[in-house]
């Protein structure tokens, strides 16, 4: 090795070190950039044409986006979508969190308790929403088989209800997720430092106190991992609606997602459908953008 | 690890072995019930003796949606499919993006135009051009009857409105649910559309549902229409909503209900059940529309491959069209064949007489699209109705909101 | 499963013995309210399960004259058997067997790379980052959100450029796509709570770029490993739009055989075949959570930090 040869070499070396880590994001980043971001631009620019069958580009201005407002079941799915969402995001991180802690307690069949919790994930909406419906169903399902046990004004009947169906979508929603976001938390209750709790423990720390203080606040970044998980499940929540009410009784339970699949692809209204989706990403975008930007910012 | 291997080239050779063959057809389809997948099955028999490959392509769901879903992916991507089953407005909007093959040299030398009856070439021809095939033809204003209520109750069958409403009353009266039904948009739209035509007539249906017309949209008859599926709505059970139209039957199968409007594959279900026609259940068309088919045919457009119509595709389309074909098919599936010059001797006593229905009415103008099932108008003026007809259904609109609402969704949506 | 937490491990609610004195129920009570507890949930997640089991089980006149919660009066395993493969699904009656295959092909590739990448953006994101790496986290994550509806065409057009369209390589890039944000999101907030020193002590000891990764990070990343499979696994395995759309007639996924077998609309429903169908086609995914589970074990992490 001769003398002059070291200096560049470890000039290359340093800069490959120094790369290393873009280089290995950049093909993610590529994908992304085209996938995502591609896509979505044009989505808006099919937005403002008359695509329908296939995206066609003749200019139309702002005319889809009123049409959209013009139409009720828009207005419907909007609204649905805000108590789902709500509820539905709420209800399964408080139930996750709940059972991530009470399994994290030494639980003697733990890996069967946790697979059960867990199973209704790998279940597809397309059979269980029968299993649901019937499930539901005030004639077939549960309200038949309380009466049948002898309690005659027992009622459940919401699936059939306008205002109730979408409290039915949120309990088999939570019923399919409530058991991953478990496991979201139950990782990160198993990655917290035992060291760390052992301390506070011997300085006498109640348990209670010993959650709420140390061991939650270590689960934000968990927390973060959940709520974005549920609100893109919320958001996308297709399956679950076709199977279990397509959007009846009526149209009480129509979604944003139901809605702009019907517009894009069975009533050939591409243009309508475009438009629904970049109203849809932007109100997205204005709950999420603020939320990630406070949790990012803060670790940094 | 070796065998994953394994297979993986296996199954890449198979794939390139498929491409590389050119005379195959790959259908894409959303036949996949047992009956008619199995009757489907002897088209790729018949298309076997000539050397032609099948390439199956089912993506069920929707009544077809689905698969026209993925149709757009498959003719986006540059991978249209050979042949494709589609209902109605769906050939008429491919034809006009000019993705369909042309197939009038085969329908000369096969004489097609004097078989299909003008109503169903109004789709299968495009331009002046062929570009669909016929499989069976469909009739959606059927009702069903359990007969063993009916004899026990002391009910004719009824042949007018007023008499249907006071079979229902008694019905309702006895404590049978006088009409099963389920709550799905599509079921409620097939029994309006039957409904429409008895009260306003074939003209009235014509130029309400098919021409679109404004006058006959925002009528008094139409208000009539909408005070008649509420007459209607009196007689459903209350855990209607979201039901399969084949729960409905099965209400009937268990003497829980008396009647049901659906289309005739409700028969099929029926026949599983191991009634008999005729002395189980009867099936009767709806009161006032006894003259009117009201139709829905499903036929398979062939795509564009290439300047000319390949071998494989004519020969798809000439077999599909095959006297043989059409008796064998529509016997398992309980439709009647599209073609009007069969003997149909070998279909069984309901087949035989909604054969010579569709040949009648053919004649007489009284072939009519019904509008629920894609037939009346295009996509998205159907689900616009769909729309108004569930919501008043529901007991969201009055009559007459649901009147000025369905002209409002026809003006949006056309 | 081996799920006993190691020795060295102390959970809150258990690491102090309980001080001496107190009666054995008080210490046990809250023991037997937790197995309650859980066993109620265990009820609330099974009965849909339920639904399903007992139905496959009985001959289809069964469930539609009515008593569709009840126990079969007449056991019958013929829908699993007639679901596996013989079946309609299409105008051959193969049941769903031919389909699982092409699912396995797909599903394995695609949740192997996506998992990786995952881990590997996790760990520039959190151990390299540098200017603007926040950003472009924040970026990747908002495309969780993408509607899927909304890509489909575009995406049907690029494959076909790409020549992928209709073929096993082409789903696996499609799945891999959409899955980077998840895959990067579940490692990135992992790795964000794993302490850094170590990471700079490595460095300091020579450890270059991928060792570090490969001797630090990933012997404790079990736990979320296995999150983030579950999650691809389940989802890819259960697509049905992608799957649909994007293959061909000899790669179609096993849900569109069980959509196929589920959605006939003019056909006679076989409720029975359609459930033993259904289980049938979720127990790979069931097999990945209980074997996957085996690695939800702590304590791997606490050998890690005392190094």
């Amino acid at each position: 090795m001769s003398h002059a040869d070291t200096p560049r070499r470890s000039r290359s070396v340093d800069w490959l070190r120094d790369a290393l880590p873009k280089l290995v994001l950049s093909p993610s980043i590529v994908l992304v950039a085209i996938f995502v971001y591609g896509f979505i631009a044009f989505t808006v620019y099919l937005s403002f044409t008359d695509s329908r069958i296939l995206p066609s580009f003749g200019w139309v201005g702002w005319q889809n986006y009123t049409n959209l407002f013009r139409i009720r079941a828009w207005d419907t799915a909007v609204t649905n979508l805000a108590i789902f969402g709500v509820l539905y995001i709420s209800i399964c991180c408080l139930l996750g969190l709940l059972l991530a802690i009470l399994l994290d307690q030494k639980i003697r069949a733990e890996g069967f308790i946790r697979t059960v919790y867990l199973y209704p994930m790998a279940l597809s909406f397309i059979v269980t929403g029968i299993a649901w419906k019937w499930f539901l169903d005030p004639g077939i399902g549960l309200e038949a088989v309380v009466q049948g046990w002898g309690w005659e004004s027992f009622r459940f009947d919401w699936i059939k209800d306008s205002d109730m169906a979408i409290y039915t979508i949120v309990i088999a929603a939570v019923w399919q997720t409530s058991g991953f976001v478990m496991a979201m938390f139950l990782a990160g209750l198993r990655g917290i430092d035992g060291e760390m709790l052992k301390a506070a423990q011997i300085d006498g720390a109640s348990t209670f106190a010993l959650y709420r203080r140390i061991v939650i606040p270590q689960l934000r970044p968990a927390f973060m991992s959940a709520f974005v998980v549920l609100a893109h499940m919320a958001i996308k929540s297709y399956d679950l609606v076709i199977a279990l009410t397509n959007g009846g009784p009526g149209t009480a339970t129509e979604v944003p997602a139901t809605f702009m699949y019907s517009y894009t692809f069975t009533r050939n209204q591409m243009g309508i459908g475009a438009s629904s989706a970049v109203i849809m990403l932007m109100t997205i975008a204005a709950i999420i953008v603020p939320y990630l930007w406070s949790e990012l910012r803060e670790k940094k | 690890m070796r065998r994953f291997t394994k297979t993986f080239t296996a199954v890449a050779a198979l794939a390139i072995a498929g491409t590389a063959q050119a005379e195959d057809v790959e259908v894409l389809h959303w036949w996949t019930a047992g009956g008619e997948a199995a009757a489907l099955n002897v088209l790729k028999e018949g298309l076997a003796e000539d050397d032609i490959g099948w390439q199956d392509m089912p993506v069920a769901g929707g009544g077809g949606t689905q698969a026209m879903t993925v149709l757009r992916a498959r003719v986006t991507s540059g991978n249209a499919p050979t042949a494709v089953q589609m209902l109605g407005f769906d050939i008429t909007d491919w034809a006009k993006e000019g993705a369909l093959a042309n197939l009038n040299s085969i329908a000369e030398e096969q004489g097609w135009n004097d078989v299909i009856p003008a109503a169903l070439q109004q789709f299968s021809v495009y331009d002046g051009e062929w570009v669909a095939v016929p499989v069976n033809v469909h009739s959606t204003n059927w009702v069903w009857a359990d007969k063993s209520i009916l004899d026990e109750l002391g009910i004719a069958q009824p042949s007018t409105w007023d008499e249907f409403v006071a079979a229902l009353q008694t019905a309702k009266d006895a404590g049978y649910t006088a009409l099963a039904h389920g709550g799905q948009a599509w079921q409620d739209a097939t029994i309006f559309e039957a409904v429409a035509m008895a009260t306003g007539g074939p003209d009235f249906y014509r130029s309400a549902f098919i021409e679109l017309d404004e006058e006959a949209l925002g009528s008094d008859t139409m208000k009539e229409v909408f005070d008649r599926m509420g007459t209607l709505r009196g007689f459903v059970d209350d855990n209607f909503s979201g039901r399969d139209w084949n729960l409905a039957t099965a209400m009937l199968i268990n003497d829980e209900a008396v009647f049901q409007l659906m289309g005739d594959w409700a028969k099929g279900e029926f026949l599983n059940a191991g009634q008999v026609p005729g002395e189980d259940f009867l099936c009767f068309r709806f009161p006032g529309t006894q003259d009117q088919v009201m139709y829905n045919s499903d036929q398979f457009a062939l795509f564009n491959q290439g300047d000319e119509v390949s071998n494989a595709q004519s020969a798809l389309a000439e077999a599909i069209l095959s006297p043989e074909f059409q008796i064998a098919f529509n016997k398992v599936k309980g439709s009647v064949p599209a073609r009007t010059d069969l003997d149909a001797s070998e279909l069984d006593a309901c087949g035989q007489q909604g054969y010579e229905e569709y040949i009648a009415a053919g004649q007489s103008d009284n072939l009519l699209g019904s509008f629920a099932h894609g037939y009346g108008n295009p996509a998205s003026v159907k689900n616009a109705m769909y729309d108004v007809i569930t919501a008043h259904f529901n007991g969201e609109y009055d009559s007459e909101t649901a009147v000025e609402e369905l002209v409002t969704a026809v003006q949006i949506n056309m | 499963m081996a799920t006993a937490p190691t020795s060295e491990v102390i959970t809150p609610a258990t690491g102090t013995p309980a001080p001496p004195g107190r009666s054995a129920l008080r210490t046990h009570l809250p023991r037997v309210v937790l197995y309650i507890i859980l066993a109620l949930f265990c009820i609330y997640y099974l009965l849909p399960l339920y639904v399903m089991v007992v139905n496959s089980l009985k001959p289809l006149s069964e469930i539609t004259s009515g008593g569709m919660m009840s126990l079969p009066s007449d056991w019958t395993i013929e829908p699993w058997g007639s679901a596996w493969s013989t079946a309609q699904v299409g105008v051959e009656a193969t049941g769903l067997r031919p389909y699982f295959l092409n699912s396995l092909m797909m599903v394995v590739p695609a949740v192997a790379i996506t998992t990786i990448l995952g881990a590997l953006n996790g760990y520039v994101l959190t151990k390299w980052s540098f200017r603007g790496s926040t950003l472009i986290f924040g970026l990747l994550l908002f495309g969780c959100f993408i509607p899927f509806q909304m890509v489909l065409i575009p995406m049907a057009r690029m494959l076909g450029l790409m020549g992928l369209a209709g073929s096993v390589s082409g789903l696996i890039f499609v799945h891999l796509v959409y899955g980077i944000g998840f895959s990067t999101l579940y490692f990135r907030n992992y790795y964000a709570a794993f302490p850094t020193e170590l990471v700079r002590a490595a460095q300091i000891d020579g450890a270059g770029f991928f060792t570090i990764f490969r001797r630090i990070l990933l012997p404790s990343s079990g736990p979320i490993a296995v999150v983030c499979i579950i999650w691809l696994f389940t989802n890819i395995w259960n697509d049905f739009l992608f799957g649909a759309s994007f293959s061909d007639f000899d790669s179609q996924p096993m849900t569109v055989a069980l959509n196929n077998l589920v959605q006939s609309s003019t056909g006679v429903k076989e409720y029975n075949v359609h459930f033993a169908g259904a289980i049938m086609a979720a127990l790979p995914t069931l097999l990945v959570y209980i074997v996957a589970g085996r690695y939800f074990v702590r304590g791997l992490m606490a050998g890690s930090v005392k190094g």
